[in-house]
């Protein structure tokens, strides 16, 4: 039984039809065409499709489309210049990302972490990241980046 | 029909046919089921709060520290985000984070449903493998978890492959409690997580030292009865309960004295 429900994507109020069991991931990247949260495992192990709901990190594919209704979702594309500042230059310069599947969810998990947290320890980013797999690169250039950006930030404050 | 709270056990059990419930409940927008306070000398965890809430808590920080340890264990951050304490014993899987300390702290399940309420204590809530007491049509409402009498020491130590979402191999909770009372569960261990009075009844009266430690993990094996699964066999399993439960001994001995390494680090 088809329904719609209204989610806020990115700022923009959507009104969208789901069936009941859509997952939001499903949402997003069909319904509504924001590609950026990947499908993975599909079963919350991955992080592949990590987007903020009310601010908060949610893996997309563990959320059905219709508990969104009502609520904000954030991916990549909304992620304002003071939640990227710093973060995707450093990832570009140190190579953090090799074929790049993993890197909108981790994004969205560094971003949420020099959030409430400006200046992180390693041990912090480890923590973070945690559950979002990459199969490239190791994490070291990854989590180096992501100290490298809270580091730019607190020099550039 | 299955309630719907965090939905990180639900709905991916939903997609591979696990379950084929006629009806889906997401109980979220019920008012009430979100709080995590002081009640009669016991916190109060509703069915809403989430373990990053756990985390978070001061509450939970000073009554039971222990709690707070093991809910930062689960998964990763966005899936504590999400899963609740409620639906993580109501989910029953034998590796239940939260199956132990709710076991070591003698928690209850306060149930309601159409024909009204019952409170039932944790260790009658866990029949088997994601089987518990809970009917058809009821729901749990909130878990009390009482405040322990001080001086208290305790330790929660999980045993997985890697940080951030696998499940536990193994786990293991330890209370200590003043007049040398000893309380111990193990989890991912048994069908469901257990209790283990044969070898708190070792440890009784006595202080965590070499000749307790011997006693108490020779009983081990007794109570427990692991398997062998794709994340570890039944021989790694049965042999690390012993190396875990000397940790948590030693770990919740030396909290009870107001020293030791802070609750949530990592010790294994």
């Amino acid at each position: 039984m088809k329904t719609d429900v209204t989610i806020t994507i990115n700022g923009e109020p959507r009104i969208l039809t789901v069936e009941p069991n859509d997952v939001l991931l499903d949402v997003l990247r069909t319904t509504a065409g924001v590609k950026s949260p990947k499908i993975g495992c599909e079963r919350g192990d991955c992080g592949s499709c990590t987007v903020l709901l009310d601010g908060k990190s949610v893996r997309s594919c563990l959320v059905l489309g219709i508990e969104a209704d009502g609520h904000d979702v954030t991916t990549v594309e909304g992620l304002d210049d003071a939640a990227l500042a710093g973060l995707e230059h450093a990832l570009v310069a140190m190579n953090a990302f090799q074929c790049g599947f993993c890197a909108p969810g981790i994004v969205i998990a560094a971003a949420e972490l020099l959030g409430h947290e400006p200046h992180p320890t390693r041990e912090q980013v480890q923590h973070a990241i945690a559950g979002n797999l990459c199969r490239c690169t190791g994490y070291e250039p990854i989590i180096d980046a992501v100290l490298a950006a809270a580091e730019e930030r607190s020099v550039t404050a | 029909m299955r309630i719907l709270a965090g939905g990180t056990d639900l709905v991916p059990w939903l997609r591979d046919d696990l379950i084929t419930p006629d009806l889906v409940v997401d109980i979220k927008r019920l008012p009430g089921l979100g709080d995590l306070d002081v009640v009669d000398g016991a916190l109060r965890i509703g069915a809403l709060v989430t373990f990053a809430d756990l985390v978070a808590s001061p509450l939970i920080a000073k009554f039971l520290p222990m709690l707070g340890e093991a809910a930062g264990t689960v998964g990763s951050v966005g899936i504590r985000h999400r899963a609740t304490l409620v639906g993580n014993i109501c989910s029953a899987v034998p590796s239940c984070d939260s199956g132990p300390p709710l076991l070591v702290h003698e928690a209850m399940v306060h149930v309601i449903g159409s024909e009204g309420g019952r409170v039932v204590p944790i260790r009658e809530w866990f029949l088997g493998p994601k089987q518990t007491v809970l009917d058809r049509g009821e729901l749990v409402a909130h878990v009390t978890v009482p405040i322990p009498p001080v001086p208290r020491g305790a330790a929660f130590v999980r045993l997985s492959r890697y940080a951030g979402e696998d499940l536990a191999q193994a786990s293991v909770a330890v209370l200590s409690l003043p007049e040398g009372e000893w309380r111990v569960a193990f989890g991912a261990l048994a069908p469901t997580p257990v209790r283990a009075p044969a070898v708190e009844a070792a440890l009784s009266g006595r202080q965590a030292n070499d000749g307790a430690i011997a006693d108490a993990l020779r009983l081990v094996p007794d109570a427990i009865a692991p398997i062998t699964d794709m994340r570890a066999s039944k021989e790694y399993r049965m042999a690390m309960a012993g190396v875990m439960l000397r940790r948590a001994l030693h770990l919740a001995e030396t909290r009870r004295a107001g020293a030791g390494p802070a609750y949530g680090t990592a010790v294994m």
